[in-house]
């Protein structure tokens, strides 16, 4: 980790954000796509570097808060589920439902696992081998091989109690969402370099070209994000529409194909509503038809209400980064991390949350 | 009448789990308090109240539950846990401690085993912070009606100086010391409770503190107010002082110690350290121009901030990148993230 020290430097971050004044001519607004660069900026403070008229808005990049309420109501009705166990990674569990979330569940019986990788929960299937055990496959690109290879690897064990609830998203899709909708501010673009590991970013230059916006595939760290922020705004001021890449230590343009392939083999896309913002055509990922065994919705029958959201939650806004959280009559006062209207305000990687827990409700 | 045995008699040592009659009051309990607690702890078992003598003075008194799971974690136990964590208590009020009481709620079927290493643990722990425990409690409940054993703990301790030691004591100019590198606790039990494979093992800071306490203020240093980091972690601790204190404070980041393994745990888990669980640690607010010396004192501390200004109540950190931010109480735990 001593490597990270490099992308904290005060003195780089420094000469970069100057860098960035002095190209910039006019005021220009880019969204970072990922929740994790969006708590970086506001954990280290990057934006109070940036020059004035250079505006960050938040992007959908938190799987978190874009799984729907159908696909949560279906998870809470699972862990309630005689004989069933819902395993889940943590920052899900805090997330409501239509009704609750997992944990007020769990503390009223209903069986939840945290797990911190999808092999966790093959290991627990085969520990309680009573029990069926569903992993909330919760994520975008970045987390859908582990979940491809635990599903592998329950097949390989010959676990008939394994199966997962697919709620996995593709970044691409959403963006093209994004740009594409009349109400559209933004005009440039930092994606997530964490999912172009493994899918690379050959997927985002037609989005670059049809839409006119840069998109820079950017890193974490402050000195990523500013680097990331600098070559966006250089191709905005030179006119530039193109797919650069920021991130190259771990970042190649093809991404990792091997891991492709087994997604491929294993998932298909399918439509699916994002939370707050509706159904994106061919934005989720689904279970191939020969890996329907696995899948707990052709395992476990359900039939969900029609779930709404609170009506005066903006979280579709804010996702779409047309409305920042502070923009929002309910934050800090009707919707707070301890009672939430919606769910940027409890993930790790949320907006709301990100605002509220670096302190920018008080300013 | 001769006495008639209800339990079976064979020793104490034999029986492999802690039984409901362990806490029924009959001879069972008798030879567990005897053999078990007695043995070990030195009570002054004959009665159900301790009598101390203690030197003329003011008193610190203080009271904490502990309920870890695992009750074993790299670096430390429940048992250790209980002691250390009331030992520091007294200490964070000035106060040298003097006598602990521990209560045990046990479940039935908890082996006897575990319960002689917590217990031993525990009477380690207290002879290594020269402290006794004077008196205690054990009750047995149902199986499924506790998590293996509960401890609740009180301690005494005799101050060492007039001047207390409290918040509103805390005044614009002050320094904030921390007393070692933060985070190891938390992360300690984490990974021992959740199996995490991570590289290094992290070993809990769990330590009694008073006698890097009480040298601060022996050593003539001005101390205004002491925390001890517990759960909730360094921020959280700042902040309830900034707030009762009604002071703004602000912490550099880069000053505050996080051992690199700690920090790669916390990375990969998006865990902020300074909002992770902390057993050893505390911080002192000292006066004006006294950070160094008192961090002198203690080895591996750091003046890691200082009191800005009357009014506010609020903590500020200046990221390592320069820029400034408000720290806030987390509503809950921190839970690990999905990427």
């Amino acid at each position: 980790m001593r490597h990270l020290d490099e992308y904290r430097d005060a003195a780089r971050a420094r000469a970069l954000a100057a860098e960035i004044a002095r190209v910039m001519t006019r005021p220009w607004r880019i969204m970072e796509i990922c929740g994790g660069q969006t708590h970086a900026i506001l954990r280290f403070g990057i934006d109070q570097l940036l020059p004035p008229g250079l505006e960050l808005v938040h992007g959908p990049g938190c799987p978190v808060c874009v799984t729907p309420l159908e696909r949560i109501d279906r998870a809470i009705a699972l862990a309630e589920t005689p004989g069933a166990v819902l395993a889940s990674f943590g920052d899900m569990l805090r997330v409501p439902g239509s009704g609750t979330d997992l944990l007020s569940a769990r503390a009223r019986g209903a069986r939840v696992a945290m797990v911190y990788s999808p092999l966790d929960a093959v290991r627990l299937a085969e520990k309680e081998q009573d029990s069926q055990i569903v992993f909330f496959a919760v994520g975008f690109e970045t987390t859908v091989p582990g979940v491809a290879l635990a599903v592998r690897e329950a097949q390989r064990r010959g676990l008939n109690n394994f199966s997962i609830l697919s709620a996995h998203v593709l970044v691409p899709p959403a963006l093209r969402a994004i740009l594409g909708s009349p109400q559209n501010r933004i005009q440039g673009v930092l994606a997530a370099g964490h999912v172009c590991t493994v899918e690379g970013y050959a997927d985002y230059e037609p989005i670059a070209r049809q839409f006119g916006a840069p998109v820079v595939v950017t890193g974490f760290e402050p000195v990523d994000l500013l680097q990331g922020i600098l070559l966006c705004v250089r191709q905005l001021e030179e006119g530039r529409a193109e797919v650069e890449n920021q991130y190259s230590r771990a970042v190649r343009r093809e991404g990792n194909p091997a891991a492709k392939t087994m997604v491929r083999e294993m998932f298909e896309p399918v439509d699916r509503p994002w939370r707050g913002i509706g159904v994106i055509p061919l934005s989720g990922l689904a279970l191939r038809p020969a890996w329907r065994e696995f899948d707990a919705e052709a395992r476990f029958p359900y039939s969900g209400r029609e779930a709404r959201e609170p009506a005066e939650c903006i979280s579709g806004l804010v996702l779409q980064g047309a409305k920042k959280p502070p923009e929002c009559p309910a934050f800090g006062t009707r919707c707070t991390p301890e009672r939430p209207l919606g769910a940027p305000m409890v993930s790790s990687e949320g907006a709301c949350a990100a605002y509220y827990r670096y302190g920018r409700h008080h300013v | 009448m001769s006495e008639f045995a209800l339990s079976c008699p064979a020793p104490l040592e034999e029986r492999e789990r802690v039984l409901m009659a362990h806490g029924g009051g009959g001879r069972l309990m008798r030879e567990l308090i005897e053999r078990m607690f007695a043995a070990r702890l030195e009570p002054q078992h004959e009665t159900d109240s301790a009598v101390l003598a203690l030197p003329g003075g003011r008193l610190a008194f203080t009271t904490d539950s502990f309920v870890v799971r695992p009750l074993f974690f790299p670096g430390g136990d429940i048992g250790s846990l209980a002691v250390h964590g009331t030992v520091n208590d007294l200490a964070m009020a000035g106060a040298a401690p003097v006598a602990l009481s521990a209560a045990f709620i046990l479940e039935e079927g908890l082996e006897m085993e575990t319960l002689r290493r917590v217990v031993d643990s525990m009477a380690q722990a207290a002879r290594r912070a020269g402290v006794r425990i004077v008196t205690g409690d054990t009750k047995v409940v149902e199986r499924g009606s506790a998590d293996q054993m509960f401890i609740t703990t009180a301690g005494v301790g005799a101050l060492i100086q007039d001047e207390e030691l409290a918040p509103w004591r805390v005044t614009p100019g002050d320094e904030v010391v921390l007393s070692g590198d933060i985070g190891r606790h938390g992360m300690a039990v984490m990974s021992a409770r959740e199996g995490l494979a991570l590289e290094s093992e992290i070993l809990s800071d769990s330590a009694p503190v008073h006698g890097e306490a009480l040298s601060l203020l022996r050593g003539g240093i001005g101390v205004h107010c002491m925390r001890d980091l517990t759960r909730g972690g360094l921020a959280s601790a700042v902040i309830e002082i900034a707030r009762a204190a009604g002071v703004r404070v602000t912490l550099e980041e880069d000053r505050i110690p996080v051992r690199e393994d700690v920090r790669a745990a916390c990375e990969l888990l998006g865990f902020d350290p300074l909002y992770v669980a902390n057993e050893g640690r505390f911080i002192a607010f000292v006066a004006a121009g006294e950070g160094e010396r008192a961090a002198a004192l203690l080895p591996g501390a750091a003046v890691i901030g200082k009191v800005t200004e009357a009014g506010g109540g609020a903590v500020t950190l200046r990221s390592v990148i320069g820029a400034a931010r408000l720290l806030d109480l987390l509503s809950g735990e921190q839970l690990p993230r999905i990427c």
